[in-house]
C-alpha cells in the first residue's frame, strides 16, 4: 500500500490544453493504455508514461469488474489480492487514489480515465472525487459492442454521466470527453461509419454542457483510406464544433494483431505517420505484446519512444491538395477524401434530421436502421449491414441495410465464413509476412 | 432478437439453431464467425450476442424450442460460466434433453487442465466441448482449428431435424 499522510486532491491540467499546445510545437501526443489492480504498480507505471522520451499524457484504465457495475467483486478482488485486468477506480479509496497521482499528474502531465462502460456515473464522480478531469466513451460506442445494456439505458446514462463532468467545470481545468465512436466493432467498419459515430458522439457531449471534445478514429486496413478518413473526420468537427476545443485521437489498430515483434512494430509505426500526415494531434499506441498478453510497464514505453520517432519523421500533408504531379483519377487521395466526408456527413444529417434532441435522434437512427453497425449483434442494432475488403485493401460495404448510403457494387458475393476469417485476419497477415510469428513475446522489464 | 442476417438463411433450414456467449464474456467475432459457418451449413440460427444472462438463453429455449444450442466463449471464463448456463438448462424438464454443445477458450490456462476442463463440462451436461485448448489428439501435422471444425460439423450433421426438447 502507498503511505502517508492522506493527500487532498492535486489537480491536473487541462488535457485539451495540453494536447493543442503539443500540436502547436509540432508534436504528436502518445499514449498508452495502462491499468494495473495495484496502486504501487499503477503509480510506477504512471511515472514511467510521464519521463518516456516523448509528448505524453497518461492512463488509468479501469478493470472489467468496474466497467459492469460490480464493484463489489472488485473490493472483493482487491482484498483477496487477486490482480485485475485494469486500475478498480470505484473499488479503491479515494485518498489511495490520490496518493497514486500525486506529484505524478498535473498540468504538464494530464492523466485520462480509460473504461469502456455504458453506465459510467459512478466512475465520471470517481474520477473527479480525485482531480481528475479527462475521460472517454460515448452512449452508443460503449454500448453496441460490449453487452446487452439497451442503448435506451446507456443513453440516459451517458446524459447523466455529461453533465456530471461538464458541471466541474470552473472549478479546476476544463473537463474532456474523448468520443469512442471511431472504434465501434475495432475492424471491419469503414471509415463513413466511425466518422460519422464519433461526430455524432461529440454532438452529444456538446449537447449536454462539454466544451472540450476530442474525437476518435481507429486504424484500418489501408493507410491512404484513414488519412482521407482523419481529414474529413477534421473537416466535419471544424463545421459542426466550431465553438468547442476539439483535435483528433487516433488508436493504433484494435483488431486482430500481428504476432511477431516486427510486425507489431510496422503497424504501430503506420499508424503514427497516419496520424500525422492526417493532421491529428494524439495517438493511442499498442506494444508488441499486444496479441500475446497483457503488456508491462517496459512494453508500453518502447512502444511509445517507437510511435513518437515514426511521428518525428513524418511530415503532414499540407492542406487536402496533392501536388501537381501525383496521381489523379478515381481511387485517389482527394476522392476518397470526398467519399468519407460524403458518406459521413450524409449519416450524421440523416440522424440530426430525426429528432431535435441529439440522444432521441440517436436512438431513432438505430431502431430504423439508419445507423447500422455491421457485424454488431446488440439486440438495439439493426443488423443487416456488411463489409468486405476489396483487391486493394480497402474496406468497403457490401450491404448497408436501412442507412442512407449505397452499397459498393463491386462486392464479389456474400461473406462467408471462411471470408470472414480471412478479412479479421488481413492486417495480421500483411504486417507478419516474411516475419516469425512468435508464440509468445518474452517478457521486457 | 438474431437479426444478424450477414448471409439469408435458407429457406428450408434444416436445423433451428441458437448461438450464445456466456454471461461476462463480451466478445463477439466468434459469435459471427459461427452464425455464419452454421448458415452455410444449411441452418437457421437466432445469434443471442455477447454477455446473454443465463435466464435469457433458458427463456429463449423454451420460447423458441431449437434443435441446438451453441455456447461460444473466448475470454477464459467459458469453463465457469458454461458450468452455471448448462446447470440452468439441465434443471428444467423443457430443456433437459435439448443438444448444448461448448467451445472456444474456455480456461485461462490454455492446455493445461483442458482434459479436466473437458471431462466436468460433459459431466455437467453438455454433449460436447470443442475447446481450442484441447489440442494434440488430432497430431501434430493436423491444424487443430480445422480438426475443431470438422468434429464440430460431424456432431451437428448427426443431429435429426426432428429432435423436440
Amino acid at each position: 500500500m502507498l503511505t502517508g499522510p492522506t493527500p487532498a486532491a492535486v489537480t491536473d491540467g487541462a488535457f485539451g490544453d495540453f494536447v493543442s499546445q503539443a500540436a502547436a510545437s509540432g508534436h504528436l501526443v502518445v499514449q498508452p493504455r495502462m491499468g494495473f489492480s495495484d496502486p504501487e504498480r499503477m503509480r510506477a507505471g504512471l511515472r514511467a508514461v510521464r519521463t518516456a522520451p516523448a509528448v505524453t499524457v497518461g492512463t488509468l484504465t479501469l478493470d472489467s469488474y468496474t466497467r459492469v457495475g460490480d464493484h463489489r467483486a472488485a473490493r472483493d478482488a482487491l482484498a483477496a489480492g487477486t490482480d485485475l485486468n485494469g486500475y478498480p477506480l470505484v473499488a479503491h479509496d479515494p485518498a489511495t487514489t490520490r496518493a497514486v497521482l500525486r506529484d505524478v499528474h498535473g498540468p504538464d502531465f494530464p492523466v485520462q480515465v480509460r473504461h469502456g462502460s455504458a453506465d459510467p456515473r459512478r466512475i465520471f464522480t470517481a474520477l473527479l472525487d480525485v482531480g481528475l478531469h479527462s475521460t472517454e466513451g460515448g452512449p452508443v460506442s460503449y454500448c453496441l459492442p460490449y453487452g446487452r445494456t439497451p442503448l435506451r439505458e446507456s443513453v440516459r446514462n451517458w446524459t447523466e454521466s455529461c453533465h456530471t463532468l461538464a458541471a466541474a467545470a470552473g472549478r479546476g481545468p476544463e473537463p474532456h470527453l474523448e468520443t469512442f465512436g471511431g472504434c465501434l466493432m475495432g475492424q471491419l467498419c469503414p471509415p463513413g461509419l466511425l466518422v460519422a459515430m464519433s461526430v455524432l458522439e461529440a454532438l452529444f457531449f456538446r449537447a449536454h454542457g462539454l466544451r472540450s471534445v476530442s474525437l476518435s478514429y481507429a486504424q484500418q486496413t489501408d493507410t491512404d483510406q484513414d488519412v482521407a478518413a482523419v481529414r474529413a473526420l477534421r473537416r466535419l468537427a471544424e463545421e459542426y464544433l466550431p465553438d468547442l476545443q476539439w483535435h483528433v485521437v487516433v488508436y493504433t489498430y484494435m483488431g486482430v494483431y500481428p504476432r511477431s515483434v516486427p510486425g507489431a512494430t510496422r503497424l504501430l509505426e503506420l499508424a503514427a505517420e497516419m496520424a500525422v500526415r492526417a493532421g491529428a494531434a494524439r495517438l493511442i499506441v499498442k506494444t508488441a505484446a499486444e496479441a500475446h498478453r497483457i503488456p508491462t510497464v517496459q512494453e508500453n514505453v518502447t512502444a511509445l519512444r517507437a510511435a513518437a520517432a515514426a511521428a518525428d519523421r513524418t511530415r503532414p500533408d499540407v492542406g487536402t491538395r496533392r501536388p501537381a504531379d501525383a496521381p489523379t483519377g478515381h481511387g485517389g487521395p482527394d476522392d476518397l477524401l470526398s467519399q468519407v466526408y460524403r458518406e459521413a456527413s450524409t449519416l450524421i444529417e440523416a440522424t440530426l434530421a430525426l429528432d431535435s434532441d441529439i440522444g432521441r435522434a440517436l436512438l431513432s437512427a438505430f431502431a430504423r436502421g439508419h445507423l447500422d453497425v455491421p457485424y454488431c449483434l446488440h439486440p438495439d442494432n439493426a443488423g443487416r449491414s456488411a463489409t468486405f475488403i476489396d483487391e486493394r485493401g480497402r474496406l468497403r460495404w457490401a450491404r448497408t441495410g436501412n442507412m442512407p448510403i449505397p452499397a459498393d457494387l463491386a462486392c464479389p458475393r456474400p461473406l462467408t465464413a471462411s471470408d470472414l476469417m480471412n478479412a479479421l485476419s488481413h492486417v495480421e497477415r500483411r504486417c507478419d509476412a516474411g516475419h516469425t510469428p512468435t508464440t509468445r513475446v518474452e517478457v521486457e522489464r | 432478437m438474431g437479426n444478424h442476417d450477414a448471409t439469408a438463411a435458407p429457406v428450408t433450414a434444416r436445423l433451428n439453431i441458437v448461438i450464445s456467449g456466456v454471461s461476462s464474456d463480451a466478445h463477439t467475432w466468434n459469435l459471427v464467425f459461427l452464425q455464419l459457418l452454421l448458415q452455410e451449413w444449411g441452418h437457421q440460427v437466432t445469434n443471442l450476442g455477447p454477455c446473454v444472462p443465463e435466464a435469457l438463453l433458458v427463456d429463449e429455449c423454451a420460447r423458441a424450442t431449437p434443435h441446438l444450442v451453441v455456447v461460444s466463449s473466448v475470454n477464459g471464463h467459458g469453463f465457469h460460466d458454461g458450468l452455471r448456463l448448462i446447470g440452468a438448462l439441465r434443471q428444467r424438464t423443457d430443456t433437459t434433453r435439448l443438444p448444448v454443445v461448448i467451445g472456444g477458450k474456455l480456461g485461462v490456462t490454455g492446455e493445461q487442465g483442458a482434459a479436466d476442463r473437458v471431462a466436468t463440462l460433459l459431466a455437467a451436461g453438455y454433449d460436447a466441448v470443442f475447446g481450442d485448448d484441447v489440442v494434440g489428439v488430432a497430431g501434430e501435422d493436423v491444424d487443430p482449428f480445422a480438426e475443431t471444425l470438422r468434429t464440430f460439423r460431424s456432431f451437428v450433421d448427426s443431429l435429426p431435424a426432428a429432435v423436440t426438447c
